[in-house]
């Protein structure tokens, strides 16, 4: 590969990260129904571990319904029948002896608008950790802290932890969702379009934020911000009507798609 | 001076200077001065509207004038009750004020001025012969001389003659008229007490049932089953507490009183659950899905979701909705009336208790209008009209201080 241009070269770099990642998550053509709608369509894909992997696609393609399928959120919802396999480490969570609540401890996720509980800072943050079994002062007071660190709110609120969370502006609330998910150390971090509620600078250090927590977590990110995609996350997944289109490196999906489909949506053709 | 927008050359339709637009043009710039005469439907619904809440507030403050303006006579102490009055002879009438006079004959003010001067001597002979027919045994008894319509008798307890202490007493009817309103004051508490303990649990637990853990199909089935209890006339609850409750309760706690403040308590919360119910389950269903999905995504169970983040988002509407119910409680006469209705003055829930409500609907008919009885009887309906204000005022404010501790604005 003599000819790669000098933008490629980042990509390449994230490419050979990734390659040495291990598959975490496996997929295998799962299908889901709403009522009589399918809304996903016989979809296989095995995403990393420790990388950012981002679902595209037009709106209604069904990329936030899969990411719900990784922590079974949507078995919330009425009506809705689920075939094929979603394993997590080797584990089918979809088979009857899954705890959903001990899933829904490894799979953590973050909304698309932030919703922290009309709490405190410090008790949103130390919430999960209680619903696990923190109960020392002292353990919750270090955990609160690593969580705010890590999602670099710390600084902005350490002075003020036990005033409401929704004092916070919206770009804070987010990253105080992002700290409060954390805060439980799940393996696998789901975000369903974190930013497009935020303003630009807010976005770009939701951004960095991404790219920091890759370190100790695996992401799995919904967007319908294509730069957004292009800029934080290691693989891509294009969905379209409720299927799989590509899956790939974000620099070859990015740069050299092989399908048309995907071609036309990120070069702003369609969607 | 009036500064006009000048013509420009871009604007969204030719305009060509004739009078007609001229005239147009003298509105303003595209009619932005002409204000409510450009929508005079508008102007005329709002205001109506307006007018219509404005009178609803000056209702609630006429009834209220009414009931304390009749019971004026007893804050003023216009009113005597003693059996046995320093009569005054109907030749020295002159010697009295027309304010001495009224009271003595137990007649407004308003009345006495009315009545010509030859009736007002008849009343004043009539009063002097009543005076003679006191049976024996009063004119000695101290009791008779006293006028029980004073603070002192309404508030305290007094040692009645035959009695060994001091009690309170509501006992309005006989010759000698005790209008203690302790006994009332506490039955009214004993008995909204226990059924506000009783409904706001199972209302407020049916609430988060319904709204946060029962299945869709459940709840379209549950929800208006609750609320359907409310279109039960209060007489058929009090009807079933007096008839099937009271038997059922009486086997199995084994009290003495058959009919007793408790089952009152129960008949109460029957018919507050619904109300109750009804408010909290709009407020806990009104609390963003946002935070139930946030909660379970964190894994925590639903119990979990709905008892420590659906609850407490929602309380000042479920707070709200206990306040609602207290009011109706303690408003609700029927259910009481016919359960039980002694004026005992005992803070025992399994003694009869009588309710200011029940006693102005069973004693008011009987009454003679204008008399200390009568006054009395209003003035205890100011009392609860006071007592149900502040504790909606109180109601509002803590709600409101809920409300802003969990938008962070404190």
């Amino acid at each position: 590969m003599a000819e790669i241009s000098i933008p490629r070269v980042a990509v390449t770099q994230a490419q050979a990260g990734a390659a040495s990642a291990q598959s975490l998550i496996e997929i295998e053509s799962l299908s889901l129904f709403y009522g009589a709608t399918k809304a996903l369509k016989n979809i296989s894909v095995t995403l990393g571990e420790r990388v950012v992997t981002a679902f595209i696609g037009p709106s209604g393609c069904g990329k936030s319904t899969l990411l719900r399928c990784l922590n079974r959120m949507n078995d919330l919802i009425d009506n809705v029948r689920i075939e094929g396999s979603c394993k997590i480490g080797g584990h089918d969570i979809y088979s009857p002896d899954v705890d959903v609540i001990e899933l829904r401890k490894r799979v953590g996720m973050v909304f698309q608008k932030s919703n922290p509980f009309p709490k405190s800072i410090y008790e949103n943050v130390a919430y999960g950790l209680r619903l696990h079994g923190v109960k020392a002062k002292s353990d919750l007071d270090t955990a609160v802290e690593k969580s705010l660190r890590q999602s670099a709110l710390w600084d902005e609120v350490k002075d003020r932890l036990h005033t409401s969370a929704l004092g916070l502006s919206g770009g804070q609330q987010q990253r105080l969702c992002i700290a409060r998910a954390i805060a439980i150390r799940p393996e696998i971090i789901l975000m369903d379009e974190p930013a497009s509620a935020l303003d630009p600078i807010a976005t770009a250090r939701i951004e960095e934020l991404i790219l920091e927590l890759k370190k100790d977590f695996t992401i799995v990110i919904v967007t319908h911000n294509m730069q957004q995609a292009a800029r934080i996350s290691d693989y891509t997944a294009f969905f379209y009507i409720g299927e799989l289109i590509e899956f790939d490196t974000t620099g070859k999906i990015f740069t050299n798609p092989s399908k048309k489909q995907t071609e036309d949506y990120v070069t702003g053709r369609f969607g | 001076m009036r500064l006009r927008f000048p013509p420009r050359p871009h604007q969204f339709f030719a305009v060509t200077p004739s009078p007609q637009n001229e005239s147009r043009r003298s509105h303003g710039w595209m009619g932005i001065h002409r204000g409510h005469k450009a929508r005079p439907g508008e102007w005329l619904a709002e205001k109506f509207i307006f007018l219509v809440s404005l009178s609803a507030i000056l209702m609630v403050l006429l009834i209220f004038l009414f009931v304390a303006r009749e019971a004026l006579p007893v804050f003023f102490g216009q009113t005597n009750t003693a059996l046995v009055q320093k009569p005054i002879p109907p030749d020295e009438m002159d010697k009295h004020s027309a304010a001495e006079l009224a009271a003595y004959l137990e007649i407004t003010p308003e009345q006495f001025a009315k009545l010509p001067k030859s009736t007002l001597r008849t009343l004043m002979d009539i009063k002097a012969e009543g005076q003679d027919d006191i049976p024996e045994n009063f004119r000695n008894d101290p009791d008779a001389r006293i006028n029980t319509t004073e603070w002192q008798y309404l508030v305290r307890a007094h040692q009645w003659t035959d009695y060994d202490k001091p009690e309170y007493i509501w006992q309005p009817v006989g010759e000698i008229k005790k209008f203690n309103i302790i006994p009332l004051v506490v039955g009214t508490l004993k008995v909204t007490l226990v059924g506000l303990l009783f409904a706001v649990p199972l209302a407020v637990g049916a609430a988060i049932y319904v709204s946060q853990l029962a299945r869709p199909r459940l709840r379209e089935f549950l929800k208006p089953a609750i609320e359907m209890l409310s279109g039960i006339p209060s007489v058929v609850v009090g009807f079933f507490a007096l008839l099937v409750m009271a038997t059922v309760l009486q086997s199995i706690f084994h009290y003495q009183t058959r009919l007793n403040a408790f089952v009152a308590g129960l008949a109460l919360g029957f018919a507050v659950i619904p109300v109750i119910f009804s408010i909290a389950e709009d407020a806990l269903t009104s609390v963003p899905r946002a935070y139930t999905q946030a909660a379970l995504a964190l894994g925590a169970s639903r119990w979990q979701t709905a008892w420590q983040i659906v609850l407490p988002a929602a309380l000042p509407g479920v707070f709200a909705a206990a306040v609602l119910g207290f009011g109706r409680a303690i408003g609700e006469t029927m259910i009481v009336l016919m359960v039980c209705s002694a004026s005992v003055m005992s803070w025992n829930v399994f003694d009869s208790a009588r309710s200011i409500t029940t006693t102005i609907a069973a004693e008011m008919a009987e009454a003679v209008s204008g008399g200390p009885h009568y006054r009395i009887l209003f003035m205890l309906g100011a009392l609860l009209f006071a007592a149900t204000f502040v504790s909606n005022m109180i109601g509002d404010f803590v709600i409101h201080r809920f409300k802003l501790k969990l938008e962070g604005k404190r």
